[in-house]
């Protein structure tokens, strides 16, 4: 082949592999974009509620469509207290579940297992919150709440929490429900960092005479906190903005109740129930509002787990 | 005497936090088992030939989900066609072009946020930039809405799979003489292609079920119609529609929609194990 054209082959190739890179390299750019129109787009449509209210909405507790007045505390409140239930239940739970898929489970178990919880997190949530208001609330409402009512409720300062209208809806049946939903979530995450543990480390503290039980509790958690916690943050950004299963069971009522029997509302059951029909400007845009403090919340959780992950991958790295 | 003492209780101290630990796995296996027996019980009865033939009903007549069906295969497909493409390009930038410089390692932060981002939000945003903008709900945006909702997925498992391609593959077809996209796009992807396609199936799982982004998007629509530019029936929708219903007969509709869709979502989530399994067995 005569050398001019070997030249303009070459010369193409460099032109065709500087294309490919740049195409590549927009597409990168393209999800940093996504993020940042996101964002753009919250702001710019939350604008007229936050000129009419200010930092006010984030404290008053009105939700008055009628007169037009806004205010996000009870969502808000309604968003943490049913996420902080649903650690609260999960965080122990899958602590349990990984030490038995690490420790426990026979090796032909571990797979199948594995599996099953993978697929308890893959169930859509519009399926949980069917099962919980057809299935688990009725239930709950005539068995466990009169129980709880009757037993916890007239003890001295968490009585009032506990105590109430058994109806099966309402605040703790929704942090029940994401508790069952996020336990896949941290289970795996915990699953995953146990299994980085050397296994010199842990048969060292066998060795030593150590139990089962404490070489987990003592070895294996020290080791990996910091991963561990960021599981936990992982699954507290899927409570907070998990949206179907929480609508169906919270009950939807803009109030503030002591009793977690009560029906209340989350940011996200509010804007599933209430988009859509919202009419007037600062109706939507308070709605907006609402989205923008969610995804504010859950970026800076997300963003937290994903450090303390990222902190975790490293040490492991300097560990090997 | 003391030391027998503490000896037992270390030994009832570890007997009973693994007897817990056997609890909990049993208490996880529990929901699984009675959700899926719930939806079994539920929907199986509700699932006749009418659910695959006729449209949505009014309440008190018989029909079937076959519009509803029909709507969320068209937005999954195209959100999918959307998503992916970018998904992939995007998850060949980090892995391949990464090393250095911080686009990388800033597109791969926000894009592990984006995965586990409320899809509430993104339902607001595609109503924001295009719902409102063209004034009616309209089935483009809910794909575009589930598009959003792919690419993290598929981004994600780009970049873990092509990170698995040993790099003597690559130095083999660069030494060849290939250029650097063409040793990337018929050496490196090409290696990676089952694990590709197992994220590609999660995101499909995962968007099958989404409700919450279509919500404000592709709306519902009662009646049959494949037109991607107005209201479009999709079955997630006419789930929480109807299973919030006072209507028996809607309910009942809404049974066997939920157990079709987690079936499949199910299914979906086992195939992409199997396809990955095996393509790690290979290797």
């Amino acid at each position: 082949m005569p050398t001019f054209l070997q030249e303009a082959r070459l010369k193409r190739q460099v032109v065709q592999d500087l294309l490919f890179r740049n195409l590549t390299r927009l597409a990168a750019f393209a999800v940093l974009a996504l993020l940042a129109a996101i964002i753009a787009s919250l702001v710019v449509g939350s604008m007229p509620a936050i000129h009419a209210f200010g930092f006010g909405f984030l404290t008053s507790s009105v939700w008055d469509p009628v007169k037009d007045e806004y205010g996000a505390l009870i969502p808000i409140v309604g968003t943490l207290v049913t996420s902080g239930i649903a650690l609260l239940i999960a965080i122990p739970v899958s602590f349990g579940i990984a030490i038995f898929l690490t420790e426990l489970s026979p090796n032909w178990l571990r797979r199948p297992l594995g599996i099953a919880v993978e697929l308890l997190a893959g169930i859509p949530s519009i399926i949980y919150g069917m099962w919980g208001l057809f299935v688990f609330a009725p239930l709950f409402g005539d068995y466990v709440e009169p129980w709880i009512n009757n037993h916890i409720g007239k003890m001295p300062f968490i009585g009032p929490f506990f105590s109430g209208p058994p109806m099966g809806i309402g605040m703790l049946t929704a942090g029940i429900i994401l508790a069952i939903m996020v336990i896949p979530f941290i289970a795996s995450v915990m699953r995953d960092v146990f299994d980085v543990v050397p296994a010199m480390l842990k048969e060292s503290a066998y060795g030593l005479g150590s139990t089962t039980w404490e070489v987990m509790w003592n070895v294996v958690l020290p080791y990996t906190r910091i991963g561990v916690v960021g599981g936990i943050m992982l699954g507290l950004g899927r409570a907070l903005g998990e949206t179907m299963a929480v609508t169906f069971v919270i009950g939807n009522a803009n109030q503030l109740n002591k009793s977690l029997f009560m029906p209340g509302n989350s940011i996200a059951s509010a804007l599933a129930n209430e988009f859509n029909e919202a009419v007037g400007t600062l109706y939507t845009s308070s709605l907006i509002e609402l989205g923008l403090i969610l995804f504010f919340i859950t970026f800076v959780v997300l963003s937290l787990a994903r450090l303390l992950l990222l902190k975790m991958a490293q040490r492991e790295g300097h560990g090997a | 005497m003391s030391y027998s003492y503490l000896y037992a209780r270390r030994r009832i101290v570890n007997m009973v936090s693994l007897s817990i630990s056997v609890f909990t796995m049993l208490f996880g296996l529990f929901w699984l088992g009675w959700i899926l027996w719930t939806l079994l019980d539920n929907g199986l009865p509700g699932l006749s030939l009418h659910v695959f033939t006729q449209s949505t009903p009014p309440p008190g007549s018989n029909g079937g989900l076959i519009n509803a069906i029909v709507g969320s295969l068209m937005m999954v497909f195209v959100g999918v066609l959307i998503g992916t493409p970018i998904g992939i390009l995007a998850g060949t930038y980090l892995a391949e072009f990464g090393q250095r410089g911080w686009l990388a390692p800033l597109t791969r932060f926000i894009n592990d946020i984006l995965l586990s981002a409320p899809s509430i939000v993104i339902g607001i945003f595609v109503y924001a930039v295009y719902v409102a903008k063209v004034g009616h709900f309209a089935g483009w945006g809910g794909a575009f809405a589930l598009a959003i909702l792919v690419i993290p997925v598929v981004l994600r498992t780009t970049e873990n799979m092509l990170r698995l391609v040993p790099n003597s593959l690559r130095e083999a077809a660069a030494a060849l003489g290939a250029p650097q996209w063409k040793v990337i796009s018929f050496v490196t992807l090409r290696a990676a292609r089952a694990g590709i396609l197992t994220g590609i199936l999660l995101a499909v799982a995962r968007i099958s079920g989404e409700t919450a982004p279509l919500l404000f998007t592709a709306l519902n629509n009662q009646f049959w119609s494949s037109d991607m530019n107005k209201p479009l029936s999709n079955l997630p929708v006419v789930i929480f529609q109807f299973a919030m219903s006072p209507y028996e007969d809607w309910q009942k509709l809404a049974w066997a929609g939920a157990l079709i869709i987690t079936l499949s979502v199910l299914t979906l989530n086992i195939l992409a194990r199997v396809l990955f399994r095996q393509k790690a067995n290979s290797q």
